[in-house]
């Protein structure tokens, strides 16, 4: 019985992609922006993305044996949360915040919903969030870049964002000297968490990614247009307060939110209506909390938010079934 | 059913926290820490022992049709004298539960054993229900409020457990981390429940 007669329902072609391909794929878009992070923010960042990674990656073996699965740690899903939590924490961070976090973005993140692909939340920054409401001291703890072999320490200070929103807060307007270094944020010379400074690395990635076609420009292109279009209302309107676009774009985690968090295959819409709702629905959001929230940066709340709106975006942008009538069929 | 088994129901097996999931509002609101918990929990008790108690007493007596305005003057009465104590007695407790006193004349966890047992029993059984049930419901707001408190203060009942070293994890007395450990315990005790089965 060598020839088995194999039945199956529709369809039968597989593209032979799978999930650790695609994982692979994208740990390899992230290298670009781990080196630069290593770059400018020395063994501090390195510890950070090890400690993230390994945690995460121990914690989804940890949980699949004690609940009795297969262990499927090896298709690299927990290695790409792992780097994407660290991207989103500062360089200084303690060793147990960051092993804290890796714990919270697998087991509260991801395993109690069911593992892979059941996720409601992107897990990375459901880790990014809690760290943040509850060490506030330690997540918004900066330190200015200070390049390998350059001989300097890292030493405290704010991100541009933060700067900006300190400076409306007291004075009512923006810093003077805050539009001066665009080019020099584009290339990750600020301030900030661990993966995001540069926006070059990250662009480098996503381009990798667009190229494997693994990402598709809905969610990026609706997110980055609408936060540039809407910051730029408010910029155009009083100019003397609101930051332009271009500093809205390369500051804070923006690029790397818009192209690897908010495209995050499980947890955003399917249809491409619904990834552009998602992505608008993420730009607005960001906007309102960068310029009017508490908190300087919005990028993480934003996606998450939207996360939680995934399931009734799918729900009103079904594609109709093809040969229903007018008016009749799925909704 | 014997009194014993009535009492113990509402422990574990009928536990109103986290088997019925009744009076899910106080067990997430205040259980900021073990002590507001047992507070909470014991003033239900009160109340639910004192409504049990007088309505099983007027069933007989309470039209059908408006039974539930009844329940309802019943139970917010002694929910005023609850109120009375603690704002003379326990100031600290009143203040931290604040709002949350008053809404105990809407627990669905009082109206729930006036409206499902007793109206519908004897005397006796339906105080033993109400004790019973209030118990479980104190016993579940406290471990709530302890695990959060631990967690997210590093004390118990307000003495310091992990050293002044601990950094607290906030979230877990902020909302979410009621909903986060509500949920866990309720997959602990599944747990423990689907292996002495």
């Amino acid at each position: 019985m060598s020839q088995q007669l194999y039945l199956s329902s529709s369809p039968h072609i597989h593209s032979g992609e799978t999930t650790s391909d695609v994982m692979r794929a994208v740990l390899f878009s992230l290298l670009p922006a781990c080196v630069v992070a290593v770059y400018f923010f020395g063994p501090p960042a390195l510890a950070v993305l090890l400690i993230a990674t390994l945690g995460c990656m121990a914690a989804e073996v940890i949980c699949q044996c004690l609940m009795g699965q297969p262990v499927s740690s090896a298709d690299g899903s927990a290695a790409v949360t792992g780097v994407l939590l660290a991207f989103n924490l500062p360089p200084t961070s303690p060793w147990w915040l960051t092993l804290l976090g890796a714990v919270i973005a697998i087991v509260i993140g991801k395993q109690v919903y069911g593992g892979l692909g059941s996720n409601p939340f992107n897990p990375a920054l459901v880790a990014r969030v809690v760290l943040l409401i509850s060490f506030p001291v330690h997540m918004t703890t900066w330190s200015l870049p200070a390049p390998l072999g350059s001989g300097l320490d890292l030493v405290t200070t704010a991100t541009p964002l933060g700067v900006w929103k300190n400076a409306v807060m007291l004075t009512g307007h923006a810093p003077p000297e805050m539009q001066a270094g665009t080019l020099s944020f584009f290339l990750g010379d600020m301030p900030g968490c661990v993966g995001e400074v540069s926006a070059l690395a990250l662009l480098l990635g996503a381009a990798y990614l667009f190229y494997r076609r693994i990402l598709t420009w809905h969610i990026p292109v609706a997110y980055l247009g609408t936060v540039v279009l809407l910051s730029g209302i408010f910029w155009l309107v009083n100019p003397e307060k609101y930051p332009d676009p271009v500093f809205h774009l390369v500051t804070g985690g923006l690029i790397l939110g818009a192209f690897f968090m908010a495209t995050d295959m499980v947890t955003t819409p399917v249809s491409m209506t619904g990834m552009l709702v998602f992505g608008v629905g993420c730009g607005v959001l960001t906007v309102m909390i960068r310029l009017f929230g508490g908190y300087p940066e919005g990028v993480s709340f934003a996606i998450l938010l939207m996360n939680a709106a995934t399931p009734l975006i799918d729900r009103y942008t079904r594609p109709k079934a093809f040969g229903m009538p007018r008016g009749e069929g799925w909704r | 059913m014997t009194l014993s088994h009535i009492f113990r129901k509402g422990l574990w097996r009928e536990n109103a926290v986290f088997r019925l999931l009744l009076g899910l509002c106080p067990a997430l609101a205040v259980t900021t820490s073990a002590e507001n918990g047992l507070g909470m929990g014991l003033a239900t008790t009160f109340v639910l022992v004192c409504s049990n108690l007088v309505i099983s007493a007027l069933r007989k007596i309470i039209p059908p049709r408006v039974r539930i305005p009844s329940f309802i003057v019943v139970i917010a009465s002694f929910v005023t004298v609850v109120q009375l104590c603690m704002e003379a007695y326990f100031y600290d407790l009143y203040k931290a539960l604040g709002i949350f006193i008053p809404l105990i004349v809407v627990n669905c966890l009082i109206l729930g054993r006036a409206e499902a047992y007793a109206s519908r029993n004897r005397l006796v059984p339906a105080v033993v229900d109400g004790l019973g049930m209030g118990f479980g419901f104190s016993l579940s707001l406290f471990v709530l409020g302890a695990v959060r408190e631990l967690f997210g203060s590093g004390t118990l009942m307000g003495y310091s457990v992990f050293g002044l070293g601990y950094e607290p994890l906030l979230l877990m007395i902020l909302p979410p981390g009621a909903f986060i450990a509500m949920g866990l315990l309720l997959a602990g005790m599944n747990r423990f429940d689907a292996r002495s089965r």
